[in-house]
């Protein structure tokens, strides 16, 4: 699904589901953002790995949505994980202390396997 | 385009940096600064209570302005809008990423609460300031400015949690309405400061309804109880000095 500059595409891999992240994540992205976990969350998913790899822009309103993903898929007992920050992005999650709750890895392999 | 640009994201001038614990670069007077320094900021995350999203906002129609006007004017004019009987003490520098700014709140039973903000997130058209233990809520709250069918809406959303149990049962027994009222104030007073009379709409909604019992220990470092000795003990500190 697209909006504006942003598009998710979700692949099911195993006990995960995979979200793959493209253009901008601002406050206006709520509904992409949730449509996307809406499709990723099946009833087998135990976690929901985000892949940042193509992000190109984040500001506050997009940190408070990813709050609310996290609120969501806690309540369905799943873990929410990521990979593919780069070194600034890195520093916005430990910044907003986003990395306490969200599991950060370099690679989608290790964020799979961290899954299994 | 060079491959520094490429790399560098469009929002990094925008944030602050990582910091491990806050400093205050500058004593403005009258500023108590007992619930700032060396503090750490707080998501939503690390709070106590239940989680809560309010969003304020008013239309700003017929004021002629452009979004991002109304946030270069809230930046620069910002503690003028608050309700009387509480200070914003802005940075020197001004509202910027990075900067942290002391403030003191006057909350029931006269006491005067002494905390502050790091300035989290600033760009042209919205500013976000996060909250260090102690304060009354963990998270941030979201300075904006859009359009909606033309005309410019002034717009604060907050994310939050109480942050330690005694401010969950003192938002429960009337600290929301507080807030609310607040908020509500700062928005009239920005529509006034554009020549409009509004009224703000207020929509609230729980994001998540669990506590997290498991940061109830946060009451440690509440603000409330630390700036309530500070006022109780300011006689002894005068007496002190005058020896």
């Amino acid at each position: 699904m697209t909006q504006g500059t942003l598009s998710m595409e979700v692949r099911h891999v195993g006990p995960a589901s995979v979200v793959d992240i493209a253009g901008d994540i601002t406050a206006a992205s709520e509904d992409v953002l949730m449509d996307a976990y809406g499709r990723a969350a099946t009833e087998t998913t135990r976690a929901v790995v985000l892949n940042f790899s193509g992000l190109e822009y984040m500001n506050s309103g997009g940190i408070g949505l990813l709050v609310t993903l996290l609120v969501r898929a806690q309540r369905l007992k799943q873990k929410l994980l990521a990979f593919g920050l780069n070194e600034h992005y890195r520093q916005i999650f430990e910044l907003t202390r986003l990395d306490e709750a969200i599991g950060i890895y370099d690679d989608e392999a290790a964020a799979l396997a961290a899954v299994a | 385009m060079s491959s520094e640009e490429k790399t560098t994201p469009r929002d990094a001038g925008n944030w602050a940096k990582p910091v491990e614990k806050l400093a205050v670069s500058d004593m403005p007077e009258g500023a108590v600064n007992i619930n700032v320094e060396g503090r750490r900021v707080l998501s939503p995350i690390q709070g106590f209570g239940r989680m809560w999203q309010k969003t304020y906002k008013v239309a700003l129609r017929g004021a002629g302005v452009s979004p991002q006007e109304v946030i270069s004017v809230w930046k620069e004019e910002f503690p003028s809008f608050w309700p009387p009987g509480n200070v914003f003490y802005a940075p020197l520098t001004g509202i910027a990423p990075g900067e942290v700014a002391l403030l003191s709140a006057s909350v029931p039973g006269g006491l005067k609460l002494s905390t502050g903000v790091l300035v989290l997130y600033a760009d042209e058209e919205s500013f976000t300031f996060m909250t260090p233990q102690g304060h009354m809520f963990a998270g941030w709250i979201t300075f904006s400015a859009h359009l909606e069918d033309g005309e410019p809406v002034a717009q604060a959303q907050v994310l939050m949690r109480a942050q330690d149990p005694l401010t969950e049962v003192g938002l429960s027994l009337g600290g929301h309405k507080k807030e609310d009222e607040f908020w509500q104030h700062t928005l009239r007073a920005v529509a006034h400061r554009f020549g409009v009379e509004a009224e703000p709409e207020t929509q609230v909604v729980c994001v998540d309804r669990k506590r997290q019992w498991r940061r109830a220990g946060n009451v440690w470092h509440s603000a409330a109880i630390r700036s309530g000795l500070y006022q109780a003990t300011k006689p002894a500190r005068a007496l002190r000095k005058r020896a």
